[in-house]
């Protein structure tokens, strides 16, 4: 396609994307769909600008915090970062972010791309464009209905890790991601990030749920790889070591989880720079980074703040449930199975919910509330109040908890629910 | 009642075979026995173990390809005594891989037969397709049944078993002949997770009733509120597949 062709095409991109915006649409399918009917090539063409290439980061749980810790991190080393903040898991998203971003030559003003991919898109997009960097999260019980087993998703990023040209990051911690079976026939160096020992408990791989058999031990293979790893973390305060180094800093982020997040990006943001790392600099951007919205976000109704933890699987519920204090606090669970939270409710008989027991649950929504409230039967814990629709809901949650801090446990499309009525009470960090 | 009672309740490998929330039948067997009075005893079974005596009500899960390879071969060697037990009465439920293992092969898709123990006359093929979504199947003796169901492998029965619940909604078995899930003595196999007997207390309540009157002779039940049970199973009935 000559030079002409392809500038009417990105002009004619974003018109359809400014249009579909004014329309009111989220402004991300339909250009990228026109664009990759009629120029294939833009996505390669326009990455491949990107003189330190792009970084996948894929996984079951974290993506979308974790992507926006890389940023921020990359950020701080000077770097100009492309990045699908609209969280447009897949490959035509990118597509129409890219549109947007590049000149009408089709040149893009960036240096790195930092791009978010459930599973089955980033094997997709990584058959068009070899990523230099991926990191990898995690393999854990999720979304079943779409991908079938688990052992299936950890192929899935087996074969990203393949076509990985400049370094492979991977969570030491998760079993699916050390095996020789996943370093097969991978050609990039191989770093890893994970939790001390004494931290590790609170993260049991899906696999020892209910046996409650001990960690197995780590594969000696991982003993010659370069790790960042967390010692501790205890009142927003995380200690990282990494070769040979210690670094103690106050965080603002809240939950275990999250900490485990940081930790990803920490040595994702060393790979990528290697011997340019500002370490100060990457620092001081940890220390201020914020959680994405809706991944443990307070929003103050009333003078008291209201919570909102997104749960997608049992490992990010229980690892809510061990992170976040019940006491003096009003509990509420929104559960829903629209595609986006899939529809088995199979995953909430793998969470345990004896945490809440002292508490007790003052509401429990969404449109498997049943669903939830049997599931707290069978813990015996005390149900306060049922009714599925979350604004019915929400209402009676506030008015009955008025004086005290209140968190909710909710699901993706009760999570986008829910927010929608919060920031009708509240003002609400605005998200495409 | 008479607190000594006690029940000795085994999960047939929890470790390799538990995918799906199948702790959900293990924990309403559990405290459905308890609220009913008496007292269990939850014991679990790995590859390598030694199966324990007195066992009077077994539960086993689904799991991935790589779960049913760990425990073939063991399953294989107790394979004799799990067909005692439920000659003898002992009930069982066994859900989608476990299914799948106690009927007399699988066939996967390469062509690889994995052996079963044969305890179901049925057989099972890899197939192409998974069958995932909502299910509702009936059954002459526990009514409508919901759950979730999630396999590819494509079952058939033969003559000496008998379909747990026709296909209301749902594939089933093999999505062909509207039969799903097997019983035979006291033991059921069955695709539905969801998890299947917190929405299905009376399938709960008859393997508890089977183990108690087995060992005691008689079960006195009490009456439990099914309420949010009872809701749970009419919208998830009507959910989308």
């Amino acid at each position: 396609m000559d030079g002409v062709k392809q500038q009417i095409i990105t002009l004619f991109g974003k018109g359809v994307r400014r249009a579909s915006l004014l329309r009111g649409g989220g402004g991300s399918a339909l250009p990228g769909l026109i664009i990759e009917r009629f120029d294939p090539s833009f996505l390669k063409r326009t990455l491949s600008q990107l003189n330190h290439g792009v970084v996948l980061i894929s996984g079951t749980n974290g993506k979308t915090t974790t992507t926006k810790m890389v940023v921020e991190l990359l950020e701080s080393q000077g770097l100009r970062v492309f990045t699908n903040r609209t969280g447009s898991n897949f490959t035509r998203g990118i597509v129409a972010a890219l549109i947007e971003s590049v000149d009408i030559k089709g040149n893009l003003p960036f240096d790195i791309a930092v791009l978010e991919l459930d599973e089955a898109y980033a094997v997709k997009f990584s058959t068009q464009i070899q990523p230099k960097y991926s990191l990898f999260l995690n393999v854990l019980r999720d979304q079943l209905d779409r991908f079938g087993e688990i052992d299936a998703t950890a192929n899935m990023l087996h074969s990203v890790a393949i076509r990985t040209t400049g370094c492979i990051v991977v969570n030491r911690d998760d079993p699916r991601l050390v095996s020789d079976a996943f370093f097969k026939d991978t050609s990039a160096p191989i770093r890893t990030y994970g939790v001390s020992k004494q931290l590790s408990q609170l993260f049991p791989p899906d696999d020892n749920m209910r046996s409650g058999a001990q960690l197995s031990s780590r594969p000696n293979l991982l003993q010659n790889y370069d790790d960042t790893c967390l010692q501790s973390f205890e009142n927003n305060t995380a200690t990282f070591t990494y070769t040979n180094s210690t670094h103690t800093l106050p965080l603002l982020l809240k939950g275990i989880f999250n900490i485990q997040n940081a930790t990803a990006a920490v040595a994702l943001t060393r790979a990528v720079m290697g011997t340019e790392l500002h370490e100060d600099a990457m620092l001081t951007a940890l220390s201020k980074v914020t959680p994405a919205f809706g991944r443990g976000e307070d929003i103050i109704v009333d003078g008291q703040p209201v919570e909102l933890v997104l749960v997608k699987n049992p490992s990010g519920f229980r690892l809510s449930l061990a992170s976040f204090n019940p006491a003096e606090t009003a509990t509420m669970i929104a559960i829903n199975d629209n595609y986006a939270d899939g529809r088995d409710m199979s995953w909430l008989w793998d969470v345990e919910f004896d945490s809440l027991s002292k508490t007790g649950v003052a509401e429990v929504s969404g449109i498997r509330a049943y669903d939830m409230a049997l599931r707290l039967q069978y813990d015996e814990i005390e149900v306060k109040h049922v009714e599925p629709n979350s604004s019915l809901a929400l209402r009676h949650f506030l008015d009955t908890n008025r004086n005290i801090p209140k968190r909710i446990y909710c699901t993706y499309t009760a999570m986008l629910e829910l927010r929608k009525q919060l920031s009708k009470l509240a003002t609400v960090e605005k998200v495409l | 009642m008479n607190q000594q009672q006690t029940i000795r309740l085994l999960q047939l490998y929890p470790h390799d075979m538990n995918i799906y929330g199948d702790w959900g039948n293990t924990l309403t067997l559990k405290r459905r026995l308890e609220w009913h009075g008496y007292h269990v005893e939850l014991l679990d079974y790995n590859p390598g173990d030694v199966l324990p005596e007195g066992i009077d009500l077994i539960v086993g899960g689904g799991g991935q390809d790589s779960g049913q390879d760990k425990i073939q071969a063991d399953l294989l060697k107790i394979g004799p005594t799990l067909k005692k037990l439920a000659t003898s009465g002992v009930p069982m439920l066994m859900i989608c891989g476990m299914y799948q293992l106690f009927g007399r092969f699988f066939k996967t898709r390469d062509g690889r037969v994995i052996e079963g123990i044969g305890l179901f006359d049925l057989e099972t093929h890899g197939g192409n397709e998974r069958m995932i979504g909502n299910i509702v199947t009936k059954s002459d003796l526990f009514g409508k049944i919901v759950g979730y169901e999630n396999h590819s492998g494509i079952t058939t029965l033969g003559p000496n078993v008998t379909p747990l619940g026709r296909v209301y909604r749902g594939a089933g078995n093999n999505g062909k002949d509207a039969t799903e899930g097997a019983i035979y003595n006291n033991v059921i196999g069955t695709y539905l997770h969801g998890s299947l007997l917190p929405k299905n207390p009376l399938i709960a309540d008859w393997l508890i009733e089977k183990a108690v009157d087995r060992k005691y002779d008689e079960f006195i039940p009490t009456v439990i509120e099914d309420r949010f049970a009872q809701e749970a199973r009419r919208i998830a009935a009507s959910r989308p597949r």
